[in-house]
């Protein structure tokens, strides 16, 4: 225990001493927040417009005016003719034009039927999508109102956002951001610390030593373990404090299923360390085939329920899917144990998977 | 120049002597490419919904049938009691519940204002808002059907109407996936020529192999420029690879010139590349190039505009972004591939490109040093 002990210190020392290392591993995840805190958001605002109005009276001017003030528009220029609108969608500033039909308010008062027209520069459709939405959402509203008084039978929607009523988008990075700096710190950086050793003939003497191949892993990860913790704590803190995210449910339970999260990565951060032998196969496997994943199939940014059939159950193989799902449920939905029981058994199954599979490949001798 | 040769043809031995790396280069980001571009998508369709219909009158069954023939709906509950259709939206079961109270069709006729009451899971605020839009323009149908079925065709014509039609550009279908191919060939671009060059010189310093090269009276720019060449060749090779697999597999546009992509591409990758071989200069050991080159990455890529729209960004945050070379040349792959634009239109990001990549192959030269 104590040869053991000793050999974790080391570890430590390895870590701390290599000062610019510890500074990102505690940097990346304070500045990562902030980031999708303040500057990431897939709410859309200020988008540009033109407007090509050919009738240019009181009406159209009351809902240029509308769209305008709505927050989510601004004007880039008036257009004058159609011959202009390819023209500002190659310059690529312009994401919409609006186009009003000749003699508008006419139409408008005389046949009940005016013409708007909207183009959308669905280069990028996601963004087109919405803001075609939201022009279409502020048309109907100005409609209401001209008709309040003469139209019988109106429905009105009550909307209720549930779980995150001032629709902040930090609620949806917070999970996700933490799944992929622990999957960062533990995965990532055991497996290359093992490597290491490996490349630079080092592993050698610790197999030589008295301590067994297993303490000699645990010894390696146990510092890891320990950093992936604080990073998670300074994630929920920061988002907490800063930005308002609550965690509804247990935090005990929380820090109880990131602390399987981490044991998760780290065997898996171990398996990949036993089948590779150089840092730059660790780290390019690691970074190639964990990190894109944990991003882009687990839910993190793009739902996993609008991808293909065949993608879904893909995902399914993702384990940080799990752990973001386990994450929303307590932090935000506020849910107990109750509700993740599965996640929070396949997480557990799939480090027990991970760790046979290391012990099987898991060589005393080098060649 | 000989000596430049030299050391790209050692390089170029020992990226193809190393069996665990060449997939790696090639195959994975291709697999890469399939999976990602599928799997990057905004695009709704099967949200759950729970229907509480407390009503159960005729406007109220057909409000319900109206969503279930949308295609973004699908019901998989119907219940009488809002406490267990919140209790199914707990457990992820259901992202939208619809409730349609007691006496809706009754207030509609007598009070001719009724209301019909939408709970939406917003821990996704974008899904979350899309799905309010396409609830509410679903009710403004129905509500116009309704009338058309009660009022005489005199009160109909009281009702002042703007008629709306919506097309799109570029992109009709709005099909998701012509506009994730650019950009995520950009990603797998950078990512493989940071890695590659980051972890170049790093390794050689950290195998000792960097003494032998110091003492040898290779020039530093001989040095660097050696180093940079053949990843540079790999990388554009992969562009092209991945454009051809774009067009084969996802059948993207490609409106305007291959060359501009090209051209672009290579002021591209020259930035990338010599911000990998400065990273590489400046660290010791492998871990930490790593660590500093996967830290910029991920702010450079949730920055460039990749799935998140640059415009939504504050003020500040796109004046740093104008540090971002990724955002621009993101920016001109979907300019040119997917809407044609000329030479005249991405000349500006071109440029910045092109300083990008003078200051920091010059940093990356004056940051290496021969001594050890």
């Amino acid at each position: 225990m104590k040869r053991f002990l000793g050999f974790v210190i080391k570890e430590f020392y390895h870590i701390f001493r290599d000062f610019r290392t510890l500074l990102i591993l505690f940097g990346i995840p304070a500045i990562q927040l902030l980031l999708f805190g303040y500057v990431i958001t897939n709410e859309i605002k200020d988008a540009r417009i033109a407007i090509l109005d050919q009738s240019k009276d009181e009406v159209t001017r009351r809902i240029s005016e509308k769209v305008l003030s709505s927050g989510y528009f601004i004007l880039d220029r008036n257009l004058s003719s159609y011959k202009e609108i390819e023209q500002v969608f190659r310059q690529g500033n312009v994401k919409l034009v609006l186009i009003f039909g000749e003699d508008f308010s006419k139409n408008l008062d005389k046949t009940g039927n005016a013409r708007v027209q909207i183009i959308g520069d669905a280069s990028d459709p996601n963004t087109a999508n919405i803001l075609v939405n939201y022009i279409q959402g502020i048309l109907s509203n100005y409609l209401v109102s001209l008709n309040a008084e003469t139209v019988p039978m109106q429905i009105v929607p009550e909307v209720r956002m549930i779980y995150n009523g001032q629709m902040k988008g930090v609620y949806m990075f917070v999970p996700g951001l933490m799944a992929m700096l622990l999957m960062l710190i533990s995965a990532l950086m055991t497996s290359l610390s093992i490597t290491r050793e490996k490349e630079l003939g080092t592993m050698e003497l610790l197999l030589a030593s008295p301590l067994k191949p297993f303490q000699i892993i645990i010894g390696k990860v146990f510092p890891y373990v320990f950093l992936a913790f604080i990073d998670a704590c300074i994630i929920i803190i920061l988002g907490n404090l800063v930005f308002g995210v609550p965690v509804v449910g247990s935090v005990g339970l929380l820090l109880l299923e990131s602390f399987l999260f981490i044991c998760m990565a780290l065997s898996l951060g171990i398996l990949i360390s036993t089948i590779t032998s150089s840092q730059q196969i660790a780290m390019m496997l690691s970074l190639v085939a964990l990190m894109l994943p944990t991003i882009l199939l687990s839910g993190f940014i793009f739902p996993v329920e609008n991808m293909p059939l065949v993608l879904q159950w893909f995902c399914q193989i993702i384990p940080p899917k799990y752990f973001i799902t386990i994450i929303k449920s307590i932090m935000l939905q506020g849910n107990g144990f109750r509700y993740i029981a599965t996640e929070t058994c396949i997480m557990a199954g799939f480090t027990l998977l991970f760790i046979f599979i290391s012990v099987k490949k898991f060589k005393v001798r080098l060649d | 120049m000989r000596t430049v040769l030299f050391i790209i043809q050692k390089e170029f031995l020992q990226i193809f002597r190393n069996k665990g790396m060449l997939p790696i280069i090639f195959l994975v980001p291709i697999v890469q490419l399939l999976i990602l571009v599928n799997a990057a998508t905004f695009e709704m369709k099967n949200i759950k919904v729970s229907v509480v219909d407390l009503d159960l009158s005729s406007s109220s069954r057909k409000l319900v049938s109206k969503f279930e023939g949308s295609p973004f709906y699908k019901i998989v509950q119907t219940t009488f009691s809002y406490d267990q259709a919140m209790d199914y939206m707990q457990k992820n079961k259901v992202d939208v519940i619809i409730r349609i109270p007691n006496g809706f069709e009754r207030d509609l006729v007598k009070e001719n204002h009724a209301k019909v009451q939408f709970a939406i899971n917003a821990i996704n605020q974008a899904v979350a808002g899309l799905s309010s839009a396409y609830c509410s323009s679903i009710l403004i149908d129905f509500n116009r059907e309704l009338l058309q079925d009660w009022l005489s065709p005199s009160q109909l014509s009281e009702i002042k109407n703007i008629q709306t039609d919506y097309s799109y550009w570029y992109n009709p279908k709005l099909n998701y996936k012509t506009y994730m191919v650019p950009g995520i060939l950009v990603l797998l671009v950078t990512i493989i020529g940071l890695l590659l060059s980051g972890m170049n010189i790093v390794r050689e310093k950290e195998i000792g192999t960097i003494e032998q090269i110091n003492v040898t009276p290779i020039r530093k720019i001989q040095f660097i420029a050696g180093k940079l060449a053949p990843f540079w060749i790999i990388a554009l090779f992969e562009l092209a690879f991945g454009l051809t697999i774009g067009k084969l597999v996802f059948d993207i546009p490609t409106v305007g010139s291959l060359w501009l992509i090209f051209l672009s591409g290579g002021v591209y990758l020259f930035v990338i590349l010599s911000v990998g071989l400065l990273i590489s200069t400046i660290t010791n050991t492998q871990q930490q190039a790593m660590l500093v080159s996967f830290f910029f990455m991920v702010v450079f890529i949730l920055m460039s505009g990749l799935f998140t729209s640059i415009e939504s960004m504050p003020d500040w945050a796109q004046k740093i972004d104008r540090l971002n070379p990724l955002m621009y040349f993101i920016r001109i792959m979907r300019m040119v591939l997917l809407k044609g634009s000329a030479f005249a239109d991405i000349s500006r990001d071109l440029y910045s490109l092109g300083i990008f990549a003078v200051i920091m192959s010059s940093l990356a030269v004056r940051r290496y040093r021969k001594v050890a």
